[in-house]
């Protein structure tokens, strides 16, 4: 097993078909948190880390051959920017109704899904922010500096 | 529309950009002329602010009675957002060629954009957490930015930078979590309604402590500037000037003239603490300088040096206000510690560009290796020149009016011994300037550097914008005085007025 992962060939097929089924769980548990961030504890910067654990479990199976046949090195900046541009957006987006950060969605009833305006979207923005940019600094220090070891 | 949140949303914004069209390859021109477009327009909406008079503005509608987080824009913080605006336009159309040696072009803008939406925040906001968090984000942008070349010098002067701005901004935080214990609030007008009443209990002392200590240690005043000599000469040049031109004074030196006049309320312990450090950092900074070798280095040390001519200053002010003394004296004291404030970040940045620029084309910083550069490079020559003499206190050069109004205050202030001190900290600086033009720019031509020229049109015009505003900053001084310092000036010496004019009433 050791000389595998040292090839970056990944874990026994038993390991990589329970994390392929385990990563589809957390992933979904992971939304979950980000989309309730507003009613229950968590948040978008908590189910970020959870969304970005089940990346990085898968990355741990399977090793990272495997990995960097479907992953480019640019796939998290972009996600990490575009998120925090998204965030900024919403916050810009209130001075349609007034003011920088206003609320401008309708609030809703208090404690159902729809409800809190723009909070939910805030969170939603946050949990791919930090999540794209976890998997991003993992991606770096465990897949891709060996690419740039081999090129350099 | 409300401007004031632009100046941070603007920054973070483009900051979020850069990274994005690193990674799709877009054209290098599009990069450089957003950048360069943006700086610009911060800079025009900062001087358009200094027309306006002083406001608030709650993020979000969140006003009192429902106390939010805001942001507020009077003398001093419209003072500093000008000088920050303007510094980093320089920098930045400086950068447009210097970078051409660096990679990752984008990366270095989103950064750079990162460390201005800190420093703009920290400038702007009326609110303790959000000062701390703002301090954070100018910080972590600018750890990265000095480790930037990726040399073993360039890490670990970021990592000695990391390690000691890591445990200001922890002592920063335990400061403001022990005033929100006291006041049960962070919003920084009310904690200043409520500080008359807290002035005489002993946990005041431990929260003005770890301010200071935090603070200190990001304005780099002896003796916490350990950090300082190694961060700032490792940075790309157009970076060190941002650090010692802006970062060290907005981060640093604004926040505790902000605290300490206009929350905590200036006492005789805080002000002669302010003057102690100042004149410590003022002589010991100039006396590390004068022997130095490596330009960037020298700088950075005078830097620490003409800091502590700030910090005295404006410390000399509050004790006379502190002590019931003339107000007039107070007054000019402020006032010559703010426009030398101004004056540094001017030819500061003024001479990091140079060193950059020399740097640029010799591949070299010590001084020893360089000379007889002011024939094949006139503009660089001539502009370094300006520089020194500014710094030195020559006239008719920004430095020396500054300098002199400091004098002045200081001795009618009656602190004849700190006075002469300034002078022979002035005398020294002279010393290690004739140095610098000796070795640098005067004497033989090398035989390795016979082939160096002018490193073209986009380095030489920032240095030489910089070098006129040296010399017009002292000669027009009447001229934008009432707009740029007296606001500045009265903001700081109404004290915890700040809390009446932010909350009414």
């Amino acid at each position: 097993m050791q000389a595998t992962s040292e090839s970056g060939g990944g874990l026994s097929p038993i390991v990589k078909t329970v994390a392929r089924w385990m990563a589809g769980f957390i992933l979904v548990f992971g939304l979950s948190v980000v989309l309730y961030g507003h009613l229950t504890p968590g948040g978008g910067f908590a189910g970020g880390v959870v969304l970005s654990a089940a990346f990085i479990l898968v990355v741990l199976s399977h090793g990272r051959r495997e990995v960097l046949q479907i992953l480019s090195e640019r796939a998290p900046t972009i996600y990490d920017g575009l998120a925090a541009l998204a965030f900024l957006l919403l916050a810009v987006l209130g001075y349609a109704a007034g003011g920088f950060f206003l609320n401008f969605l309708p609030k809703g009833q208090p404690f159902q899904l729809w409800s809190g305006g723009i909070i939910p979207l805030c969170n939603l923005a946050i949990g791919v922010k930090v999540g794209a940019c976890l998997f991003g600094v993992f991606a770096a220090l465990a897949v891709f500096r060996h690419l740039h070891q081999r090129s350099a | 529309m409300e401007t004031l949140p632009l100046f941070i949303a603007i920054p973070l914004a483009v900051a979020f950009l850069f990274p994005v069209f690193e990674k799709l390859s877009l054209r290098r021109a599009l990069l450089d002329g957003l950048a360069v477009l943006a700086t610009a327009a911060l800079l025009a909406g900062s001087l358009g602010l200094l027309a306006q008079p002083d406001r608030v503005y709650w993020i979000g509608g969140w006003a009192p009675p429902v106390t939010g987080i805001n942001l507020v824009s009077d003398g001093l913080s419209r003072l500093m957002l000008v000088v920050v605006q303007a510094i980093s336009f320089f920098s930045i159309v400086f950068s447009l060629r210097y970078m051409d040696r660096y990679s990752s072009r984008g990366f270095y803008y989103g950064l750079f954009f990162l460390l201005l939406a800190g420093m703009n925040g920290v400038v702007l906001t009326g609110d303790l957490f959000n000062l701390f968090v703002f301090i954070e984000i100018a910080a972590i942008a600018s750890y990265a930015l000095v480790a930037f070349g990726c040399e073993s010098e360039e890490l670990e002067a970021s990592f000695k930078y990391l390690v000691l701005g890591s445990v200001s901004s922890a002592f920063i935080l335990l400061g403001v979590g022990m005033l929100y214990n006291l006041t049960g609030t962070l919003n920084m007008a009310e904690v200043a309604a409520k500080a008359p009443a807290l002035s005489g209990l002993p946990i005041m002392a431990m929260v003005g402590a770890c301010f200071l200590f935090g603070f200190g240690l990001k304005a780099a005043m002896v003796p916490f500037h350990a950090w300082l000599p190694d961060a700032h000469p490792s940075a790309p040049a157009p970076i060190s000037a941002m650090l010692s031109g802006v970062l060290i004074k907005a981060g640093g030196v604004y926040v505790l003239f902000r605290l300490f006049f206009s929350v905590f309320g200036m006492d005789l312990l805080y002000a002669r603490v302010f003057m102690a450090l100042g004149a410590v950092s003022m002589l010991i900074g100039v006396l590390l300088a004068v022997g130095q070798w490596d330009f960037k280095r020298l700088l950075a040390y005078h830097s620490i040096s003409q800091m502590g001519y700030v910090l005295l200053s404006v410390g000399v002010g509050g004790e006379v206000l502190a002590r019931g003394g003339p107000t007039p004296v107070a007054a000019l004291a402020v006032f010559a510690g703010l426009f030398h404030l101004v004056n540094h970040a001017a030819f500061k940045s003024l001479l990091f560009l140079c060193s950059g620029s020399m740097e640029y084309v010799t591949g070299t910083r010590q001084l020893a290796e360089m000379g007889g550069l002011s024939r094949p490079m006139p503009l660089t020559g001539l502009a370094c020149r300006v520089a020194a003499l500014s710094i030195s206190g020559i006239p008719p050069f920004n430095g020396f009016w500054s300098k002199l109004l400091i004098i002045i205050a200081i001795v009618q202030a009656g602190h004849y011994a700190l006075a002469a001190l300034t002078v022979l900290v002035s005398f020294l600086t002279l010393l290690s300037f004739i140095k610098v033009q000796r070795y640098a720019l005067e004497g033989p031509l090398p035989e390795l550097l016979r082939s160096v020229r002018e490193a073209g049109l986009a380095m030489s015009l920032p240095l030489l914008a910089l070098a006129a505003l040296c010399l017009l900053g002292g000669l027009l001084l009447p001229l934008y005085a009432g707009a740029l310092f007296t606001p500045a000036q009265e903001a700081m010496l109404s004290g915890l007025n700040y809390a009446r004019a932010i909350l009414g009433g």
